[in-house]
């Protein structure tokens, strides 16, 4: 298990490696220019150049390149074109914001999505079946920025029941210290405030997870189903155990290995996947803090944010390979 | 047992979040006028002059004060930190006499020292604290920084405590009306030197507002300077600035009470707002340009007839309707008809098909041609939606036998491409800065700036009548007689016609009925000092 660990957070380099170059590769071939952002729509030429050299813009792409590798390995992100604040320390409450929102999908998604899931198989072919099939299938066409307007429209401009834009209410005051601002406010012992700030979450939450439960509950169905069919089930029902321990304890159990396996991967979607939601939603969150990095041709932030997503899309399945031994003790790593 | 542990655990969670609950103390007080803004997109930073993006602005207008200010409604220039000046009879000498007994933020004093540390921090790229960026909009105002050929700030120096002298090795014609623009904010020199590059991040300054806090694409927060130099303002409390990218998201923000006010209104919400009893609507003429450049260095549109029959098929009244929801007012000559300098005498090219497809013959091409167009996908202030404009025109081109193909790029690359002179004809536009003809007519349409890649004449358009008119005016320092050389200029325009000026789009904010003293500026310079709210 430690080996079979180790081997693969070795096995991360060659594909960061490649992913810092990707990244580069493409960042550098789009037409466009930073010295134009940062000097504006109505700088000189010699204005331009100045800050390309400035930037060393003008060097060769590879001198660039090893550059920027060198300061990787120094564990030095970069620092941002626009803000001259050193990328580490600025993309920290990005990251924050974006995981608070989709830590709150995935939540939605899984409590929803399984229990859809396992309704459906459990009264297969039956119109409860159908129904849910029928929410799922809308779930994983409906685009996300579509449902989250909708929702916006519905539940922050008809209804007036929820806010549809940002974490918390700026009139409050809040003051982030962890930048999860649901830990905070608990922190705080503010109870107004965590009201605020969850309701907040609401709507983005469910827009960003609605994907991954439709998804989820489809893989839990067919998952479901495949286990319903074996002896054992079969034998414990005919022990007399009531549904309830059949489905959620015996059969549920065998099932997720499939539904793990979505959740990490629809886990590295969120996080990546949320420019769409944040920028409905006002939400300040990595995935706008990259796109607002590639409209501003702020190369070092698009390099270094993209790397960091990468990296934590890794870990995460590292982390769901690792869980499916401590699910399933039949799976073994490390032995051939 | 298993059931045991999992009771075991959850218990242990529930003790410690419960341990955690308001194991922190708040800092923050609230409560008082606060009125929140939203606007489309967060500050860059909070240093005036190493900005150029309005949204970075909006703040520091309120944190910053100028020497001298524009008057409320109009770019003329009123008295700021500087009470009076004086300039000599050849222009090259101003002396400013400064407001006394005003106070930074910080508690450091005002004085001439301080407004002679920004200037050299400025303009001297080898300054401890020339750091933190680009000083972008010196060198564009003041013809470079020091060393540079064009560089015209001689010296900058304090006679007494509130005397400041500036030489200039030429007379600058908009001189003043530079100082007023928002990136010539005197900061506190104490703050700067502290940290010339955290500075940014944390602005002092003597304005009616001191900074407070700013959690980035999110929110500015600006309270109340208690000190101000002008008696009885500010009247608010606190003002926050709210990011909320989504032209119709901050409306509906503002519909459900979340915001009290907002800028970037779509067209169509503008009309709606102006019908809703609970909100109010501020028009303001925009001082920019939408445009459509020809590349007068491409055939077919070397041709000044071909230039002259585009002009005439397009339909600006009709665009205007359609896509700037009427507000806008057609444009004739590049620089909008507010400005000084503007002539009022120069005829439009009228919407005439006919008279179009005559012209396109008498150049020689009766069946028309193909050509490229570029349009921006973005919208822009001075053009709600680039593409539809595009293929309005398209339509009414096709009518007269020339087939435009539309080609759209992301707004980095489109400024790249036209930069570059890469179009044939192409949508842009400009918003001005401190109200100068200079600012529009210099930088959109002289030969100087047909320099690739970087061109701000896209048209190409190298006229040496004009150049000559352009130049001359930039040298002297009466606006009446640099107002009759622009006259001159656009007529010679005109009729070289190397853009259709498209329309000069209306500023518009919407904010609560119960809040006043707000008069929107013709520069967008937010002024928030005389904003008042109910409790």
């Amino acid at each position: 298990m430690l080996t079979y660990t180790l081997r693969r957070i070795l096995m991360l380099i060659p594909v960061l490696i490649g992913m810092s170059l990707i990244t580069f590769s493409i960042v550098h071939a789009i037409p466009g220019d930073p010295a134009k952002t940062i000097a504006g729509d109505k700088a000189t030429p010699e204005q331009l150049q100045q800050i390309r050299e400035s930037l060393g813009l003008d060097q060769p792409f590879y001198v660039q390149y090893l550059n920027y590798v060198k300061g990787l390995l120094k564990g030095d992100l970069g620092t941002s074109l626009i803000t001259q604040v050193p990328i580490a320390e600025e993309i920290g409450p990005f990251l924050a914001a974006t995981a608070e929102l989709t830590i709150a999908a995935l939540l939605i998604a899984v409590f929803l999505g399984v229990n859809l899931g396992i309704l459906s198989a459990w009264k297969q072919n039956s119109w409860m079946d159908y129904g849910a099939m029928f929410i799922a299938l809308i779930g994983v066409s409906i685009p996300v920025f579509w449902l989250g307007l909708m929702e916006q429209w519905l539940f922050a401009q008809q209804l007036d029941w929820l806010p549809s834009y940002g974490r918390v209410d700026p009139r409050l005051g809040f003051e982030p210290l962890t930048q999860f601002y649901v830990l905070d406010s608990l922190l705080y012992g503010d109870f107004h405030w965590l009201q605020d700030v969850l309701m907040h979450l609401i709507l983005p939450a469910v827009a960003l997870g609605t994907i991954p439960m439709a998804v989820i509950a489809r893989m839990t169905r067919s998952s479901m189903l495949e286990v319903m069919r074996q002896d054992y089930i079969r034998t414990a029902r005919a022990k007399g155990l009531s549904e309830f321990w059949v489905i959620y304890k015996h059969t549920l159990k065998n099932a997720f290995i499939p539904i793990l396996t979505v959740m990490g991967l629809q886990l590295g979607l969120l996080l990546g996947g949320a420019v769409l939601t944040e920028t409905i939603f006002s939400w300040p969150g990595v995935g706008r803090y990259v796109y607002d990095a590639i409209n501003q041709r702020n190369y070092p932030v698009i390099q270094s944010g993209i790397l960091v997503l990468a990296t934590i899309f890794v870990l995460i399945n590292l982390i769901v390979d690792l869980l499916y031994a401590w699910i399933d003790p039949r799976i073994k790593y490390g032995k051939e | 047992m298993r059931k045991r542990f999992w009771i075991i655990n959850l218990a242990a969670v529930f003790l410690f979040s419960s341990v955690l609950v308001g194991c922190v103390e708040k800092k923050t007080a609230t409560g008082g006028k606060t009125l929140v803004y939203g606007r489309g997109a967060d500050s860059k930073l909070l240093d005036p002059i190493q900005v150029t993006d309005g949204e970075s602005f909006k703040p520091i207008d309120q944190i910053f004060d100028k020497l001298v200010e524009y008057d409320k409604e109009s770019t003329e220039v009123v008295p700021g930190l500087a009470e009076s000046w004086e300039t000599s009879a050849d222009g090259l000498t101003w002396t400013f006499k400064l407001r006394k007994n005003v106070q930074f933020h910080d508690g450091t004093p005002f004085n001439a020292e301080a407004v002679v540390y920004n200037f050299e921090r400025w303009m001297d790229p080898n300054h401890p604290e020339h750091k933190g960026g680009e000083f972008p909009y010196y060198g564009y105002m003041f013809g470079g920084f020091k060393g540079d050929d064009g560089h015209v700030i001689e010296s900058v120096t304090a006679l007494d405590e509130y005397t400041v002298q500036f030489k200039l090795k030429k007379p600058l014609g908009p001189f003043l009306s530079n100082l007023a623009m928002s990136p010539f904010g005197i900061a506190s020199p104490a703050a700067v030197k502290k940290d010339p590059v955290k500075f940014a991040q944390n602005p002092v300054g003597t304005g009616p507002f001191k900074f407070e806090s700013w959690k980035k694409n999110d929110s500015v927060v600006l309270v109340k300077n208690e000190n101000f130099w002008k008696k009885g303002q500010p009247k608010l409390d606190r003002i926050i600035f709210k990011s909320i990218p989504d032209n119709a998201a901050r409306y509906s923000a503002l519909k459900s009470g979340g915001i009290d006010m907002m800028d970037g209104l779509n067209p169509n919400d503008a009309h709606l707002i102006r019908q809703d009893s609970q909100f109010r609507l501020y028009e303001q003429p925009g001082m920019n340009v939408g445009y459509l450049a020809f590349h007068t260095g491409k055939k077919p549109l070397d041709n000044v007839k071909v230039r002259q029959a585009i002009n005439h098929a397009v339909n600006k009244e009709a665009i205007i309707k359609n896509f700037y929801a009427g507000q806008a007012i057609p444009a004739v000559n590049p620089i909008p008809p507010m400005m000084w300098g503007y002539n009022d005498q120069v005829q439009d090219y009228p919407f005439d098909l006919n008279k179009a497809k005559q012209l396109l013959e008498e150049a020689g091409y009766p069946d028309g041609f193909e050509i490229e167009f570029y349009a921006m996908t973005e919208p822009r202030p001075y053009m709600p939606n680039g593409k539809k404009i595009a293929e309005f025109i398209q339509a009414d081109l096709a009518k007269i036998g020339i087939r435009a193909k539309i080609v759209t790029y992301d707004w980095q690359t489109y400024l790249d491409l036209t930069g570059k002179g890469e179009h044939e004809m192409a949508l842009m536009g400009w918003n001005g800065d401190n109200g100068d003809p200079d600012n529009f007519l210099y930088v959109l349409l002289d030969k100087d700036n047909t320099r690739m890649p970087d061109a701000g004449n896209i048209a190409f358009y190298k006229s040496d009548q004009v150049h000559e008119l352009l130049i001359r005016a930039q040298g002297l320092t009466s606006q009446e007689e640099r107002s009759k050389l622009y006259l001159e200029a656009q007529k010679l325009i005109k009729n070289d016609a190397p853009w259709v000026p498209i329309a000069h789009a209306t500023d518009t904010y919407a904010a609560r009925k119960d809040i006043t003293g707000f008069v929107p500026h013709p520069t967008t310079q937010l002024i928030m000092e005389n904003l008042d709210v109910k409790e």
